[in-house]
């Protein structure tokens, strides 16, 4: 697997290198501004980008731009933005922005880097990877006495593992109980949500998933 | 007189409560009467220095004149402020520091400055006659009420009062002058305040801040504040980059080494030590970057040992000896403390950086009215007010009403001399009050 790193700060640049190669990915360009981003990723095609948000020259939402920019240029371009802070406005954009192959994670969630990397291949593979953050506070906003009040606490569990774009073996396994046991939560949550519950590929349930809650 | 205040004090307490305001205002009558002369003086001398200012000796005059009619001025100030009962403020522009020159053209560029002038006018002349009439009142009550007495004692003739219709020159007539002791009673009764109200009003009028000056004023304070709310946003802006690039990445990246070597502590145990390793190292850089960012919020030195503590580790800090002079009976308030200290601290960054200075001093005091900081290094001079450093240490005071002044010719030395306006707390000597 290719892949293309921007990071304006050295040591989480040379640490995210190390870590993605440790796990045997290629990092074709470890890049520190937006500019030289969007020419590694015309010249390089790459299988995935990983992007810090904030980058010179005025250390803002540069690397958000980037990766939308890049992906109306390339449809369904892989990207997993990273920021020290997540933001539902930027979540937004990010899903807006094509039919999957996105992802966004707290920086924090490297220290996980068996989960990292698979969020990683995950959005190669043309997942949606979304930080635990930006889902909970989703479900969140969901109205007290609206469907998503009508989940067990157990389903929710699960509809949040959904929406950061888990499969269902991720979901079984995190949650310590059997694959079976999930399809029967899903479905479950889809039928108390009333979506469509042939909507199984991962990626079309995560969106299905959040364009639900974000509705 | 309201039935209510009649019943609450007796009729005769009201009299001598009354008598005795009014005699104290006859007293203050007379002191008017004795400071008018004081006013004329200054007249003269500040109307004739100014005649002869181009011959350099009415110039001389004038740095000694216009800070002593400032005194009376701000004496007639507080008399006519006690009288009024309220606060009337000085309306003087600072007073610009360093050479007399600019002091005098400070002086010439405040109109509160010629106020003063154009006041002494007044006070010898209608403030004078209002004075004289206070006094005159008094007197008048005196001397019918004791005239049959005085007459008994002079020699037969000396005083004889000629009404046309009767004239008074013999002694049972001398008692007859106590018919008019009740008219002129009555009128010093009523007359005294309006009078000694009428000068402090027209005092008033004449030294009180001016509307223009108000108005200057609330511009300047508006701009100031707009000022220290952008400064703020900006220093608020600058710590959250220091956080997000510092402590934060390091952060970060000590969970993915740890996490990485978490990973690979079975199958590559001397690659996970080595992650180990620089794991560590990176807490300790976490740890520096929010120290250099706490003390850029508030240093803890300014917390334990106020101002004094604080601005002698900043002499111990610089690579050049800085010698410091702090006299301080007290603490100033925190936001002043705070502000002084940058911008001591940005002063001393600015001598580091270009000043090539071989000696730094530092004098710390306060002058009853406000904290006064002299920076002065021995450097090549040339700093320059507009400067980023500088111009970024004034807008930082300004929000106190602080002001800087900046003496750095070509060759040096440069001074600078802070000023903030403001009390100090709790009267103690503090104890890290010395020289180093």
């Amino acid at each position: 697997m290719r892949v293309v790193i921007a990071e304006d700060l050295a040591l989480l640049r040379d640490g995210l290198t190390r870590l993605l190669e440790a796990y045997g990915c290629e990092v074709v360009a470890a890049v520190e501004n937006a500019e030289a981003l969007a020419e590694a990723l015309t010249r390089l095609e790459p299988d995935v980008a990983v992007v810090d948000v904030r980058m010179p020259p005025t250390f803002t939402d540069e690397g958000l731009r980037a990766a939308i920019t890049a992906r109306t240029r390339r449809p369904g371009l892989p990207v997993l933005v990273l920021s020290q802070y997540v933001e539902q406005l930027y979540a937004r954009e990010l899903l807006g922005s094509g039919d999957g192959a996105i992802g966004y994670l707290l920086k924090d969630r490297v220290a996980d880097v068996a989960t990292f990397v698979e969020a990683v291949r995950t959005v190669a593979a043309g997942g949606t990877v979304l930080d635990p953050e930006v889902v909970s506070a989703l479900i969140a906003r969901a109205p007290d006495d609206g469907p998503v009040s009508r989940l067990t606490s157990r389903e929710r569990e699960v509809l949040g593992l959904m929406a950061q774009g888990r499969s269902n073996a991720a979901i079984a396994a995190a949650l310590f109980v059997t694959e079976k046991a999930i399809s029967k939560h899903t479905s479950n949550i889809f039928m108390k949500l009333d979506l469509d519950p042939d909507d199984d590929s991962s990626n079309r349930r995560v969106m299905a998933v959040i364009a639900y809650l974000q509705s | 007189m309201t039935a209510a205040t009649a019943l609450a004090v007796p009729r005769s307490e009201r009299f001598v409560a009354g008598m005795r305001r009014r005699v104290a205002l006859t007293g203050v009558s007379l002191v008017y009467v004795l400071l008018a002369p004081l006013a004329l003086v200054l007249l003269c001398t500040l109307t004739v220095s100014l005649g002869v200012a181009v011959t350099g000796v009415g110039l001389l005059l004038l740095l000694v004149l216009v800070p002593l009619a400032a005194q009376l001025a701000g004496l007639h100030r507080r008399l006519a402020g006690r009288l009024l009962g309220v606060t009337i403020d000085a309306p003087y522009a600072p007073t610009a520091r360093g050479s007399w020159w600019a002091r005098l053209r400070g002086w010439a560029a405040d109109p509160a400055r010629w106020r003063d002038l154009a006041w002494t006018y007044v006070a010898v002349t209608l403030g004078w006659a209002l004075a004289w009439l206070g006094v005159g009142l008094g007197l008048a009550v005196v001397w019918y009420a004791i005239f049959p007495g005085v007459y008994a004692l002079v020699p037969e003739g000396t005083l004889a009062n000629d009404y046309g219709f009767v004239n008074l020159d013999t002694q049972p007539e001398a008692y007859l002058n106590w018919v008019l002791l009740p008219v002129v009673f009555a009128l010093w009764w009523w007359l005294e305040p309006v009078l000694v109200r009428c000068i402090a009003q027209l005092d008033r009028a004449m030294l009180a801040p001016s509307r223009a000056a108000l108005e200057r004023r609330v511009a300047e304070v508006s701009q100031s504040r707009a000022e220290s709310i952008d400064h703020s946003a900006a220093e608020l802006r600058r710590i959250e980059r220091d956080l997000h690039d510092g402590a934060q990445a390091r952060l970060v990246a000590l969970g993915m080494n740890l996490g990485l070597a978490a990973e690979l502590l079975e199958n590559d145990p001397e690659a996970a030590a080595r992650l180990l390793t620089e794991a560590r190292d990176v807490t300790t850089s976490a740890l520096g970057d929010l120290r250099s960012v706490v003390r850029g919020i508030h240093p803890p030195v300014l917390a334990d040992r106020g101002l004094a503590g604080a601005v002698q580790a900043l002499a111990l800090d610089m690579a050049v000896p800085v010698s410091t002079t702090i006299v301080l009976a007290g603490r100033a308030p925190a936001p002043v403390e705070s502000a002084v200290y940058f911008a001591v601290s940005e002063l001393l960054a600015n001598v580091g950086k270009h000043a090539a200075a071989d000696r730094v001093s530092i004098d710390v005091s306060h002058d009853g009215r406000a904290l006064v900081v002299v920076v002065e290094d021995d450097g090549v001079g040339g700093a320059s007010p507009s400067g980023t450093g500088l111009s970024g240490v004034a807008r930082r005071l300004t929000a106190f009403d602080g002001t800087m002044d900046v003496v750095s010719p070509a060759g040096g030395p440069t001074t600078i001399t802070l000023e903030v306006p403001c009390a100090l707390s709790s009267p103690r000597t503090s104890p890290s009050s010395a020289t180093d």
